[in-house]
């Protein structure tokens, strides 16, 4: 197979938004196809290579996670207008996973659960944190295709490693792909 | 009993006489999804996932009794996204997580989702407040997962009195399953199961009891609903 | 507690223990206590043999029954579409202000009860609202503060009804706010017939020659589905079974109807003697009236109507002479739910159970009320027999059209100058319809009621009312031009929403679906998908559900859309980046947290003052 250059790879680009990096690792665990991985793609932002912009337009973006604050939207928006194809990866990015356990209650009874009622809470000094830096929270923990369009979706928490690398590799060549029945998992 | 024949999607197929259409096809090796029908017990009619065509028209394949001639069908592109579109109407309509699940794995909904290919289902999640009842001793009713498919409200009644132990509250989308407080404390070991294992969601949930089989070896891990009909040929 | 249990025990007795007299014995509990508590369900718990969970069932279906202590008045305000027409707005906000307490709520001193309800067959007298299940209609934020007051002074609810109503005031025996307005009588309604007249004539016929006279009448049933009501008796009758039952449907729910109940006011021996009528036919000896609760008012009224008609031998033993035919009625009352004129959800209903409908088949003609033949037939379908008996099938058929014979009773309201009940013969154009009852400025006509069509007025002025084109059930909302016309459909959505009885998917969680989407549309979020999709999601509820409710529940939507594309298509989002979902609203989103910081937080409240 002939050396491809850097610079006619097909680019991808990884985020976990409201995740817990559980997907990242799965797509990992793709054991020695990693090295398969190298020359068939390009890694441009990720949290794999710690490059923190764009340096060039991807062709598959890959978002772990969903949107509870509003770093994630303006992540994720990012993300959307600089990768071709978005592809939503694991329950999180697809229904908000385990953090949208808080979308049944309001924002407000969950954050005084949490840091004014809490039973180590220092009783009267207590506060919701609160700093410039800090992301603002959301109403609600959005899947990330009720923000953005999203082109595909993995299934899985995670998704396993094959199911990375079947979508990645059959998103590349611009087909849509067709997970095999048992790949597809929720849990 | 008499047999008669009867066509599904063209394959020649017999049955007793006025069979139940579901029960039949499987008698054939064509497993007809559904989420509340139950062999041998009376037809429900509520998940709708069964559906068929008859004579060009929709109908519940579990209200259908077949009958010399009859011809049905089954696996088209339009009836199979209806019934994708049934399962994903029932993950959107209340909080389903898998992940935190004690019946993933070995949930008829889950399961039915895999089979159909289901990634993320069209419509917008809902996310509504369902608490969690837990108040009988032994068992506790998980709203968020309830598909409302009403076995437990057919098939489980107390057995001395015979009367429902679950029973539906409220219509509309506010429709819960409720349980009889007294009757619930009175259910042996055994019948708890049977609502366990009945419930095709993780509904009703047995205290003490609920990640109690590894990932990997559970019921839809080994093979994909619907094996024990078809054998996997015509999951797609 | 003693004295409770007693109680409860007697209203059971008096319907002998029998479950399926359920709706009738959670009647008599609401009027003794106000509401249904839980002690009377242990208590019927032992006298039915069903578990309270059973009795819950029941109990929590239906939307006039009280689980929890009610107003020592109840007040339920109708919100559909013909009050908000004439000003519900500020009626609701009038209630609210002179009762003291929000709407589904009960005020802090027990008088009164606030609670919304659809349709309660008034549509040409609104805003109207039920106090106590006793109409006050016409109302207006100064009548409803002279109401309240009065009551909340002490006078009794009875009192304040001062005018002669039913008739338009000709009848002095009924003291009513409710006004006939019957505008228009046609060749059958129109006729003066005795009582009596029509049954006699059936009665020396036998009974397949009633169902053939019926037949050539090609009368079809008028509750809006059409089935052909002669074929219908033709399979009860030849059903299996020694006890058949005539049920007669009076449980009109479809927004904006109300012509069943000027049938009851006007017609009430017509109706009756129609119920014996059909039970000759089908061989019944038993006739039940399912009353929606919203006509309980008529009670007293309809009960001393059967009385005379015993009186009169047209009910009882040996009918009018005929020797072995015995047939009588009796009165059972609904506790509101629209399902319920779902036939097989109102032989639930009967039964004392959720109003659910069947799974089908078997039909009711085969396997019915208590699993024996019934026959469910309209009100207005049995109130015509007598005339069709007296005069004749093919005097009958002489009327309307060729493929729909006969005359409809229409309800009319919303915009125009004379709403009210209107008798036309079917093929009678929306042209003649239009200048009839004064519609001048009409630009949609919801004809049949939400699951009917949304027309636009001015593009079907010769379409016609009959089967083969426009199918009229008997409801013909107008509105003018100045009309939001999406605000209602998306209303109607709701309706079906609320009243969908919940035990089939695509019913159930479906028309939320749908409903979802058409705000997403209002609120100019959509773009041509989301449009796209409401059709084809709409296409799977009718199909796959159980009942006419899911069949017929994206009307609204699909018929406005087709007769009015623009209305639509103006409110696509065409600005936002198509990356976007424009319906996802960064700010609108923080909000939430804002709000935490400032009422929680010291700090929050420094960083944004």
């Amino acid at each position: 197979m002939a050396e491809q250059t850097a610079s006619n790879k097909p680019v991808v680009a990884t985020i976990s938004l409201a995740g817990c990096f559980g997907c990242h690792m799965s797509l990992l665990d793709i054991d020695d196809r990693i090295v398969q991985f190298i020359d068939l793609f390009e890694l441009n932002k990720s949290p794999v290579n710690d490059i923190k912009k764009f340096t060039k337009r991807a062709h598959v973006g890959l978002v772990e996670g969903g949107c509870c604050n509003d770093e994630n939207v303006k992540v994720l928006r990012y993300f959307r207008e600089n990768c071709d194809v978005l592809v939503s990866v694991g329950a999180c990015a697809g229904n908000g996973g385990l953090p949208a356990l808080r979308n049944k209650m309001p924002l407000q009874e969950c954050l005084v659960e949490a840091y004014l009622d809490a039973p180590t809470a220092e009783l009267g000094k207590a506060i919701i944190p609160y700093d410039e830096e800090l992301p603002k929270l959301l109403d609600r923990v959005y899947p990330c295709h009720e923000v953005v369009k999203i082109d595909y979706y993995m299934p899985g928490c995670p998704p396993s490693a094959e199911v990375f690398w079947d979508t990645l590799t059959s998103v590349i060549k611009g087909q849509g792909f067709d997970l095999p029945v048992e790949l597809i998992k929720y849990d | 009993m008499p047999k008669i024949t009867f066509k599904i999607d063209g394959k020649q197929c017999t049955a007793e006489d006025g069979q139940n259409l579901v029960e039949a096809a499987a008698d054939n090796h064509v497993y007809i999804p559904t989420l509340c029908h139950m062999k041998g017990e009376k037809c429900l009619g509520t998940c709708r996932v069964c559906m068929v065509k008859v004579n060009g028209k929709d109908m519940a394949g579990c209200t259908l009794s077949v009958s010399e001639g009859m011809e049905v069908t089954f696996d088209t592109p339009e009836l199979n996204d209806k019934r994708k579109a049934l399962i994903e109407m029932l993950f959107v309509e209340r909080n389903h997580f898998c992940p935190s699940c004690e019946k993933s794995g070995r949930c008829d909904l889950q399961a039915l989702a895999y089979r159909f290919k289901m990634h993320i289902p069209r419509f917008r999640y809902r996310y509504p407040f369902f608490e969690v009842y837990s108040k009988v001793d032994k068992l506790m009713l998980e709203h968020n997962r309830c598909i409302l498919c009403q076995r437990c409200v057919e098939f489980i009644r107390d057995p001395d009195t015979n009367r429902k132990i679950f029973s539906m509250r409220n219509r509309t989308n506010k429709s819960m399953i409720q349980v009889d407080y007294r009757l619930a404390n009175k259910m042996s070991e055994e019948q708890i199961d049977k609502a366990v294992a009945i419930c095709p969601v993780g509904a009703i949930i047995k205290k003490g009891q609920g990640f109690d089989e590894a990932y990997g070896q559970r019921k839809y891990d080994q093979h994909p609903i619907g094996y024990e009909v078809d054998g996997g040929t015509n999951s797609k | 507690m003693v004295r409770m249990k007693n109680q409860i025990q007697s209203i059971a007795e008096k319907y002998s223990n029998d479950r399926t007299r359920l709706m009738d014995i959670f009647w008599d509990i609401q009027d003794l206590h106000g509401y249904i508590p839980h002690k009377a369900l242990r208590v019927l718990e032992e006298s039915l043999d069903i578990s309270t969970a059973d009795l819950r069932e029941t109990l929590s279906f239906y939307h006039f029954f009280h689980e929890s202590p009610s107003g020592k008045f109840n007040i339920y305000l109708n919100k559909d579409v013909a009050s908000q027409l004439k000003g519900h707005e500020a009626i609701y906000a009038a209630f609210e202000t002179e009762c003291n307490c929000k709407f589904g709520s009960v005020c802090m001193d027990g008088t009164f009860g606030l609670f919304e309800t659809p349709c309660i067959g008034l549509s040409d007298q609104e805003p109207a609202a039920l106090i106590n299940l006793v109409p006050f209609t016409n109302l207006t934020p100064q009548k409803v503060k002279d109401i309240v007051a009065a009551l909340r002074a002490g006078k009794e609810l009875a009192a304040l009804v001062e005018q002669y109503g039913y008739g338009d005031g000709a009848n002095q025996q009924i003291k009513t706010m409710v006004c006939s307005n019957i505008r228009q009588l046609g060749p059958v309604f129109g006729e003066k017939i005795s009582t009596g007249e029509g049954l006699a004539q059936s009665l020396k016929s036998t009974p397949e020659q009633v169902i053939e006279e019926v037949k050539t009448a090609g009368l079809r049933g008028r509750g809006g589905a059409g089935f052909g009501t002669g074929m219908k008796w033709s399979f009860c009758r030849a059903a299996k079974g020694s006890t058949k039952y005539v049920v007669c449907n009076a449980d009109e729910g479809e927004p904006g109807t109300f012509k069943d109940r000027i049938v009851m006011t006007e017609y009430p021996e017509q109706l009756f003697e129609g119920m014996a009528i059909a039970g000759y036919a089908i061989g019944a000896q038993q006739g039940i009236l399912y009353l929606r609760a919203e006509y309980k008012y008529m009670q007293d009224y309809l009960e001393g109507k059967l009385k005379d008609l015993r009186a009169k031998n047209i009910l009882g033993q040996n009918v009018l002479g005929k020797s072995g035919f015995n047939f009588d009625i009796r009165i059972q009352f609904g506790a509101g739910a629209y399902v319920c004129g779902e036939e097989s959800a109102l032989i639930e209903s009967m039964e004392g159970k959720r109003g659910t409908p069947r799974v089908k088949p078997p039909f009711p003609v085969e396997v019915g009320y208590l699993g024996c033949p019934t026959v469910i037939n309209n009100v207005e379908t049995l109130a015509a027999l007598p005339y069709i008996l007296k005069n004749g099938g093919s005097w009958y058929k002489g009327f309307g059209t060729e493929k729909t014979p006969g005359t409809k009773l229409l309800s009319v309201s919303g915009d125009c100058e004379k709403p009210g009940v209107y008798e036309i013969e079917f093929g009678m154009t929306v042209r003649e319809f239009l200048a009839m009852v004064g519609a001048k400025d009409a630009y949609a006509v919801q004809v049949s009621g939400p699951s009917g069509e949304c027309i636009n007025a001015q593009q079907s002025l010769d379409r016609k009312l009959c089967h083969e084109d426009l199918s009229a059930g008997g409801s013909m909302i107008i509105f003018n031009k100045d009309r939001d016309l999406l605000k209602y459909m998306r209303y109607f959505m709701t309706f079906f929403v609320e009243e969908s009885c919940g035990i089939c998917v695509p019913c159930r969680a479906g028309n939320i679906v749908m409903r979802n989407n058409l705000d997403k549309i209002r609120a100019g979020h959509a773009n041509q998908e989301d449009l796209d999709n409401i059709f084809a999601w709409g296409q799977i509820v009718a199909d796959t559900s159980r009942c006419g409710l899911g069949a017929t529940s994206r009307n609204p939507i699909v018929s406005s859309f087709k007769n009015f594309p623009d209305l639509y298509k103006k409110l696509l989002d065409e600005k936002t980046n198509p990356l976007y979902d424009a319906s996802f609203n960064l700010e609108a989103s923080v909000e939430d947290f804002d709000r935490a910081l400032k009422e929680q937080n010291q700090i929050g409240r420094n960083v944004h003052a």
